[in-house]
This record gives C-alpha cells, sequence and structure tokens, in this order.
C-alpha cells in the first residue's frame, strides 16, 4: 500500500494558542480516513494546511508525494476539497458551477463535458443542472460541491463536515455517496466529523483529535474492542464523585468515565454487574436515577480517551435530544 | 501566468453582469441624472471660456465618473466571494494569484467600459456630439484604462477590508475627492495653484482628457499622448499593488 499522506509533527500555533499541537500520521491510498472531535479541535486548520491554504508553524508533510511547503501548486493538482462552510457561486448553474471549475483545472472541451456528464449523474443533479444555484436546496448544494470536488479527478479528497447542518435523511443520503465514490473510485477520502455516525459508518481508520492533538488512531472496530466487554451507564444526581472513587477500586470494573451526571463503566456480563452497582450506590446512601447497558459504541471509547462527551460542545437543547435518542436506542 | 484562470474570470463576470438587468439599470441612473441635471440644467448657464457646450465638455467626465464609480465598488466583488466562500474554492486551484487578480481586472474592465458606452448612447440622444475622427476609438482604449486603474484600487481595498461598512465608507472617501479633482465637470485651470498640482496626480485626470481629446477632438489638459501615458502608468502600478495585496490576503 502506498502511503498518499504523510504528517510529521505537524504544529500550527495563532499568537498564544495552540491550534494543532503535533499532530502524526499517514494515510494510504484509497482509504477514507476519518478525523473525529469536537469544534475547535483542529481538525479544520489541519486540513487547511494539508490543503496549502495555511502556513504550518512547523512541521512536515506531504500529499501525493508532494511537499505542501515546497511544492504547494503540485499539491493543488492531485487534490479535492470540499469546505465546511458553502463556496459555490449561487449566481450561476449547476452545470457552469463544475465548467469553471474544470476550466480553473485546465481540463480540455471534450474531457470536461464527459467528466461533467458523469459527475452530475453520481450526484444525480442531472435535470437540475441547468437551475441557479441559489434555488437549490441545502442537501443539492452539499451534493453538488462534493461532485465538483471531483471533477479533475483528483487522487485525494478532503471532506471538512460535509453533512453539517444537513437533515438526518439527507446527511444518510450523502453518506451513500461518499461510500460509492470510495467504491467506484480510487481516489483516497479524507473526512473531518464530530458526528460519531458518519465516523464509524464511513472510515477505514479513525483519529480522536482533541486539543490539537491526536489520542487515538485506529479502526473504528478495534477502537470498540479496545474498551471490550458492555458499557454500563449509571445516572447520579448528587455525590456522583463519591460513587465514582468508590466504584474505581473494584478490580472488574475495567474503565470508568464520568461525565455530565453519568458514570461509564466498562464491564464484563454488564447485566449481572447492574443490581450490584445499584446495591453499592445504595449502601453508600446515593440515590441511582437510571441505569442502562450498552455495547461500546464509538462515542463511548471518545468519552474513554478525553473523559468527555464529544456532544458536550453542543448547545445543551441538543444535549438532551440527542441523549434521550442514545438512551432510547440502547435500551 | 495561467490564461484559464484570467478567462474563467472574465466569463463569469459576463454572466453575471447580462443577467442582473436590473443592476445595469440602476448603474446608469446617477450618469443619467449627472447628465440631465448639469449637462442640460446647469449647461444653461454656463459659458465656457474656450467656446463650446457645457453638454460637451460634462459627457467625458460623466463617463469618468461613471467608470470611476462602478471601478471602485467592484472590489465589494471580493468581499462578496469571500463571504460566500467563493473565493476558497478559486484559491485552491492551481493558479497563480497574478492570473486571479488579472482575470477579475479584465472582467470587471469590460462590464464596466460596456456600461459606459451605454452612457456615451444615452448622451447622444440628449444632444451631445461625437467628433468623429481616426482617434474616436480610442476612448475604448481611455475607458478601459480608467477602469483597470480603479478596480485595481477597489480589489486593494477589498483585500485589505474585511467588512463591508468599512468598505463602504473607505470608498467614499477616495472616489468624491478623485472626481471633483480631474477635471471632470470643471476645467483645473479654475482651481488655485496648489490644488492644480494635485490634480496632476489624480489618474482620472488623464482618463477624462483623454476620453475629451478622443470624443470631442479637444482636451482641456494635456495632447494626447501625456494623457495616455499618464493613464497607462497608473493601470499598471495598480495593478500590481492590487496584485501584490491579493496575494497577501489570507483565506483562512
Amino acid at each position: 500500500m502506498v502511503n498518499v499522506i504523510e504528517v510529521e509533527r505537524l504544529h500550527k500555533e495563532f499568537g498564544s494558542l495552540k491550534a494543532v499541537d503535533g499532530i502524526s500520521f499517514y494515510v494510504q491510498e484509497g482509504e477514507i480516513f476519518g478525523f473525529l472531535g469536537p469544534n475547535g479541535a483542529g481538525k479544520t486548520t489541519t486540513i487547511k494546511m494539508l490543503t496549502t491554504l495555511l502556513k504550518p508553524t512547523s512541521g512536515k508533510a506531504s500529499v501525493a508525494g508532494y511537499s505542501i511547503a515546497e511544492n504547494p501548486k503540485e499539491v493543488r493538482k492531485n487534490i479535492g476539497i470540499v469546505f465546511q462552510d458553502p463556496s459555490l457561486d449561487e449566481d450561476l448553474t449547476g452545470r457552469e458551477n463544475l465548467e469553471f471549475h474544470a476550466i480553473l483545472y485546465k481540463i480540455g472541451k471534450e474531457r470536461r463535458d464527459k467528466k461533467i456528464a458523469e459527475v452530475l449523474k453520481l450526484i444525480e443533479l442531472e435535470d437540475k443542472a441547468d437551475v441557479l444555484v441559489k434555488n437549490y436546496s441545502g442537501g443539492m448544494k452539499r451534493r453538488l460541491e462534493i461532485g465538483r470536488g471531483l471533477v479533475h479527478e483528483p487522487r485525494v479528497l478532503f471532506l471538512d463536515e460535509p453533512t453539517l447542518g444537513l437533515d438526518v435523511q439527507t446527511r444518510r443520503h450523502i453518506w451513500e455517496y461518499i461510500k460509492r465514490l470510495n467504491d467506484t473510485g480510487k481516489v483516497t477520502l479524507i473526512l473531518t466529523t464530530h458526528y460519531i455516525e458518519e465516523a464509524d459508518y464511513l472510515a477505514d481508520r479513525v483519529a480522536f483529535v482533541d486539543h490539537g492533538k491526536i489520542v487515538a488512531l485506529d479502526t473504528p472496530q478495534a477502537l470498540k474492542d479496545k474498551l471490550g466487554g458492555d458499557v454500563v451507564s449509571i445516572e447520579v444526581h448528587k455525590e456522583i464523585d463519591n460513587l465514582h472513587r468508590h466504584l474505581k477500586k473494584f478490580k472488574w470494573v475495567k474503565t470508568i468515565t464520568k461525565h455530565e451526571g453519568y458514570l461509564d463503566l466498562t464491564v464484563d456480563e454488564g447485566e449481572k454487574k447492574i443490581p450490584e452497582i445499584i446495591m453499592l450506590a445504595q449502601k453508600q446512601g446515593i440515590a441511582v436515577g437510571s441505569a442502562s447497558i450498552h455495547k461500546p459504541s464509538l462515542e463511548d471509547v471518545f468519552i474513554h480517551y478525553t473523559g468527555k462527551s464529544i456532544r458536550e460542545e453542543e448547545s445543551a437543547g441538543w444535549k438532551g435530544r440527542i441523549r434521550a435518542v442514545h438512551m432510547r436506542r440502547n435500551r | 501566468m495561467d490564461a484559464n484562470a484570467i478567462y474563467v474570470l472574465w466569463l463569469r463576470d459576463m454572466k453575471r453582469f447580462i443577467r442582473a438587468k436590473s443592476r445595469i439599470i440602476g448603474m446608469l441612473m446617477m450618469p443619467v441624472f449627472f447628465l440631465l441635471g448639469l449637462g442640460l440644467g446647469l449647461g444653461s448657464l454656463v459659458h465656457l471660456s474656450g467656446g463650446g457646450s457645457y453638454l460637451e465638455f460634462i459627457v467625458p467626465g460623466i463617463i469618468g465618473m461613471t467608470l470611476l464609480f462602478t471601478s471602485i465598488s467592484s472590489g465589494t466583488a471580493v468581499l462578496w466571494d469571500r463571504q460566500f466562500g467563493f473565493l476558497k474554492e478559486i484559491m485552491v486551484t492551481p493558479n497563480s494569484r497574478t492570473s486571479i487578480i488579472f482575470g477579475r481586472v479584465l472582467g470587471g474592465a469590460t462590464t464596466a467600459v460596456l456600461q459606459s458606452i451605454l452612457v456615451v448612447i444615452i448622451s447622444m440622444l440628449v444632444g451631445f456630439n461625437i467628433h468623429w475622427s481616426g482617434i474616436t476609438v480610442l476612448a475604448v482604449v481611455f475607458m478601459f484604462l480608467i477602469a483597470a486603474t480603479f478596480i485595481s484600487l477597489g480589489i486593494t481595498l477589498g483585500s485589505m477590508i474585511n467588512d463591508f461598512q468599512g468598505f463602504q465608507l473607505v470608498t467614499n472617501f477616495f472616489t468624491l475627492p478623485l472626481f471633483f479633482l480631474s477635471n471632470g465637470i470643471f476645467p483645473l485651470s479654475s482651481l488655485p495653484a496648489v490644488v492644480e498640482a494635485v490634480s496632476f496626480a489624480n489618474p482620472l485626470t488623464y482618463g477624462i482628457d483623454g476620453l475629451r481629446n478622443t470624443l470631442t477632438g479637444s482636451g482641456t489638459f494635456a495632447p494626447l499622448w501625456v494623457d495616455f501615458t499618464g493613464a497607462a502608468i497608473s493601470a499598471v502600478i495598480m495593478i500590481m499593488i492590487a496584485a501584490y495585496t491579493f496575494g497577501k490576503t489570507d483565506v483562512g
């Protein structure tokens, strides 16, 4: 396998803020590589450096065999980018956006027409190709942007939060496109996201990013296997620290993490441990609000490594809703 | 230099120009008011020392004003593209930033020249006579040079200023002095010597006089070759400044 991206101790500082703090990793040709982390973890900054939009403070990186510092023009020829924020010209039609992009990459008329027809088919926008982009829906715009990133047949396609702000159905739809892209072409995909399910579903390997550092990197399955057993979530309203200290002492508690009113324990045979945990809590005079058990998810792994849920970064309203969904699904 | 990038940015401006009919009409309103108010209204009171009608004097000035205003405000395109993310899309392509500037200047200048030609046609409808000769077509060259100069100024300001309100304020600060000190609405010889000297440094002075030389057959400031040299040098310098400042802007 060829490494299409190699990154060595990449740093980026904005004044005293270390946005990216010594990241090293490689990506193999044809892989879907996911960056998972909360907002502000340094994902987008890393992408900007790899796509030559931002100069690193220190460190080395090569994309498609070219150094980002010494040969940015060659890097640019070999990559496509779908930005986090929209970047279409809304006063042009979908087809014109693709055409302009192709001309900017010096693709001749014949190949251009063929490639654009191909891309329009893939993103299912053939019948809307000649409509002004300002009349597109959010999902259509996103699909067009992903398609545009492919017109010049890049070796590496960067997708920065490709489904941010889209509804669940459209998100699923986009996921299918991304999978299909990777299956049919040999294009390598670098994906940043703060949606756990997205990384779990799409990525061959996932890097957890927190405070500008990679805290864990492996396949989603291997990451989950590392926790092993079951995850038991205990809701505690009062004296959570007390219970935390108490439970930590037991050998059968493999890991224990506290976050926003919950204690997450990884244990074997979780269903038998729940009554035991509740009894222990009662002995201490601590009331347990609820208890649930589930197989470790990528989110549990993230909590294990960073001590916090990726969603704690989101607004309170979101948190409540997602937590409710989370609980229901795991029941 | 990447010809493909220049071409595509020019083409984009053309498509936008053709589609934005209301904007064309809006841009034509001000020159038409000036034409009616100054050319016809005030013109009946003004008697030029060298003879000739005031309308004939002021039409090149109004064309210069149209070019100045449309060109400087085309710097907002940089702001809009940054706002809508399209700037990033252009910047990550393997094209030099200088080519991107050339494409923008070419597209903006073509738009501004087309509008100016519309102003010339309207002026002819209200009584302006072109003094046809072999050099009349050179008027288009002067239009182009004026446009290139001030589009570059607009891009320079647009690259340095990140918000729309700030941009508006700063361009207002530039446009009126540039216009009043340009022999557009009155001959420079009627100004005090100090102010007259300042207006020699104004690119628009050369541009408008060039238009006057080519359209009416007689300038009020300098011979044609001086006008051309002045206008061409300012255009080249301003494009270089624009390329430099735009090259340094942060897209991220």
